[in-house]
């Protein structure tokens, strides 16, 4: 039973990994950069459901629609100001310019609500359901969690495969230059697909801040490198990659912490990527890249 | 060329002259208005801003009313270090070129260690309100705390806990990446060993893993640990306590002075905490007359309820005063002299200080402070006394 329990916590936990790291997958497969303000994004979302629900005395359903609607602006308003200019430039440009902004977001919202940490109420009306005489307790926001997550990758799957501007996202992944000849506006298309992974953000972090009621301008810093951590485990570049990958990586953490030491709990995690990573370099779902020379 | 080498010579000379000329404008003997400069360093940005923050105004408040007494006056400089001990150094080294006389820091223990380590270098009178591990006060007479050092924190809470018979199956969670959290957790554990205290479950976690305490939660119900003792700080707690009743596992919750604050945090749910034991050297709902007006400034300026670091600053700020105000000391006595009169001071047994973290406060050769603590638990949202 012990170990039943344990498994869901791993479970919930990992479909919030999963959640944010789809954003980082998409981003990354389309742009081909790493946008390490992902984190921090879901900070955003998560303060903006908060003060919605306390400050305005919103309901949360509604508080959740406006986080996803000020990240998504959020996310197209980073991606033209800071990403646009340098699409030409080397990579690496763009991976400072995304630590950048991560600390940007982060001391800017340090500015606006303070150091002091909020505590968030979770936004998921449901009780805890209780199985085989109360041993098992699962509480709503798990449940939540998991079907949430479950939606999501399968909307991201048909919007990426059956959808004209999926077809336009795949098309700017393989050759950008080529998709730009066949008529495909890059700039848009990337666009998209950063509002899409904000709007993800947004959602990751209310469910983030639901189950673990505690908000701070740092809440994204360290489930954002964990979920990052689970879109190179996955494959990074892949949907059903980045969710396999996060809910691995946290049942992995669970399990981790409960039958070997809670004190190790991260070093088994990297452990395990690390031999992922050298059994199979490009993760678990990811596709093999032939670089012609 | 010979030109412009007797123009420099006459340049040189006017400058001379007018620097002499200064010399005489000064008055002989520094005014009495001229205050001591008083140096803080804290982390006012990033993580740790809360407890700097707080420090800050507090101090600032102490070294207001204090200007505002005549006699001795002060002026605070504060800086930011971040919670990093480069920049704590950096910050220190900024207020000695300003002038610093006294320094008021720093707040947290890692950046006070290194700045500790220069002051006692250069003989300035160091007093941290709130860095509490012994690493901080080791092997330097110049350096002394106004907080509870961690050992004696863990040693309090173990004689606390089975003097009033509050558990008997005792579980810790701790955090084992936190100098303050295994500082206390380690005197705790020989502590309760000797008092014959039964620790049945012990985990820990990390500042990177302070999410998700399931598992540790569990471990303690199945070990049947009636009480959970919490060295950590209230951000950790909050989501124990959150995640233990989702849980349905009601066990006694005892947190030391780093659980203050839990109550201030935004939106926070109270009836979590109900019950919940903590022994901290101040409360901002305590009655007497010095707190409550404390307090009532504190709100008035910053539109917060002060916290335990607040009180730690204010009270710093008033020690010194309090050690300073009889002595023949003004802004021009030299750092090092000011160091040896304060060391003097604070070592003299006949020196007792009351504030509002503690009545009847005395300092050890070493540095450490020396007051009792209050053993408090929350009923109905507000710290009621355990006595």
């Amino acid at each position: 039973m012990d170990f039943l329990s344990y498994l869901i916590s791993g479970i919930s936990l990992g479909s919030i990994y999963a959640i944010i790291a789809l954003g980082y997958t998409m981003v990354y497969g389309i742009a081909r950069m790493l946008n390490f303000a992902h984190g921090d994004v879901i900070m955003v979302g998560g303060y903006m459901s908060f003060m919605a629900t306390t400050r305005f005395g919103w309901h949360p359903l509604l508080s959740v629609i406006f986080a996803m609607i000020i990240c998504t602006v959020l996310g197209i308003v980073i991606e033209q100001l800071a990403y646009k200019p340098l699409r030409a430039a080397p990579s690496l440009a763009v991976l400072i310019t995304a630590i950048g902004v991560s600390y940007l977001l982060q001391n800017a919202a340090l500015l606006l609500w303070s150091a002091n940490p909020k505590s968030f109420s979770s936004v998921v009306p449901f009780d805890s359901l209780r199985l085989f005489n109360g041993k098992l307790i699962i509480s709503g926001t798990t449940i939540v969690s998991i079907f949430v997550c479950v939606i999501i990758i399968m909307t991201l799957n048909t919007i990426v495969n059956k959808t004209k501007i999926g077809k336009a996202m795949r098309a700017v992944s393989e050759d950008k230059d080529a998709a730009q000849l066949m008529g495909v506006s890059v700039n848009r298309t990337i666009s998209i697909t950063f509002a899409i992974g904000s709007a993800l953000a947004a959602v990751a972090g209310v469910l983030l801040c639901s189950a673990y009621p505690i908000l701070m301008p740092t809440t994204g810093a360290m489930p954002g490198i964990k979920a990052f951590t689970a879109a190179v485990f996955g494959g990074i570049g892949s949907i059903p990659g980045a969710f396999l990958g996060g809910i691995l990586l946290g049942i992995i953490e669970i399990l981790g912490k409960a039958y070997i030491s809670t004190q190790l709990s991260d070093a088994i995690v990297f452990a395990v990527l690390i031999i992922i990573l050298i059994v199979k370099p490009t993760g678990l779902l990811g596709k093999k890249v032939l670089v012609k020379v | 060329m010979k030109r412009k080498n007797y123009f420099t010579f006459v340049v040189t000379l006017v400058l001379c002259l007018a620097l002499l000329a200064g010399c005489a404008d000064k008055p002989s003997k520094p005014t009495d208005t001229a205050p001591i400069k008083l140096g803080g360093i804290g982390p006012l940005t990033g993580g740790a801003a809360v407890y700097g923050i707080a420090v800050a105004n507090g101090a600032k408040i102490a070294v207001d009313e204090i200007n505002a007494l005549g006699g001795i006056q002060f002026e605070l400089n504060f800086q930011d270090d971040e919670h990093d001990a480069e920049k704590s150094v950096n910050a220190y080294n900024v207020l000695k070129d300003w002038g610093m006389q006294i320094l008021v820091g720093t707040v947290t223990t890692d950046p006070c260690i290194a700045v500790a380590a220069e002051s006692y270098k250069d003989r300035i009178f160091t007093l941290t309100p709130s860095a509490s591990s012994p690493e901080v006060v080791k092997g330097k007479d110049n350096t002394f705390q106004m907080c509870f050092s961690d050992p004696y924190q863990g040693i309090v809470s173990a004689q606390y806990i089975q003097e009033k018979k509050l558990g008997s199956k005792i579980a810790i969670i701790y955090n084992n990446a936190d100098a303050y959290s295994t500082g206390i957790y380690e005197k705790f554990v020989s502590e309760a060993e000797a008092r014959n205290l039964e620790v049945v479950s012990t985990t820990t976690f990390t500042n990177d893993t302070a999410s998700d305490f399931s598992v540790q939660l569990s471990e303690a119900q199945n070990a049947g640990a009636d009480l959970v003792f919490l060295p950590i700080y209230y951000e950790p707690s909050s989501l124990i306590l959150a995640q233990a009743k989702a849980m349905n596992y009601a066990p006694k919750f005892f947190g030391v002075d780093g659980m203050d604050g839990i109550l201030e945090m935004e939106n926070f749910d109270t009836t979590l905490a109900e019950g919940v034991m903590l022994l901290t050297p101040f409360a901002a709902d305590a009655q007497d007359e010095r707190t409550a007006s404390f307090v009532k400034k504190y709100k008035e300026l910053h539109n917060d309820v002060p916290n335990q670091f607040a009180a730690d600053g204010y009270d710093v700020v008033y020690a010194i005063y309090e050690a300073l105000k009889d002595k023949d000391v003004t802004a021009e006595t030299p750092a090092s002299e000011l160091c040896t009169q304060l060391i003097e001071i604070f070592t003299n047994d006949k020196f007792v200080f009351s504030g509002l973290t503690g009545d009847n406060m005395v300092w050890s050769k070493n540095g450490e402070v020396a007051k009792p603590p209050k053993g408090m638990f929350i009923e109905n949202g507000v710290y009621v006394g355990m006595d």
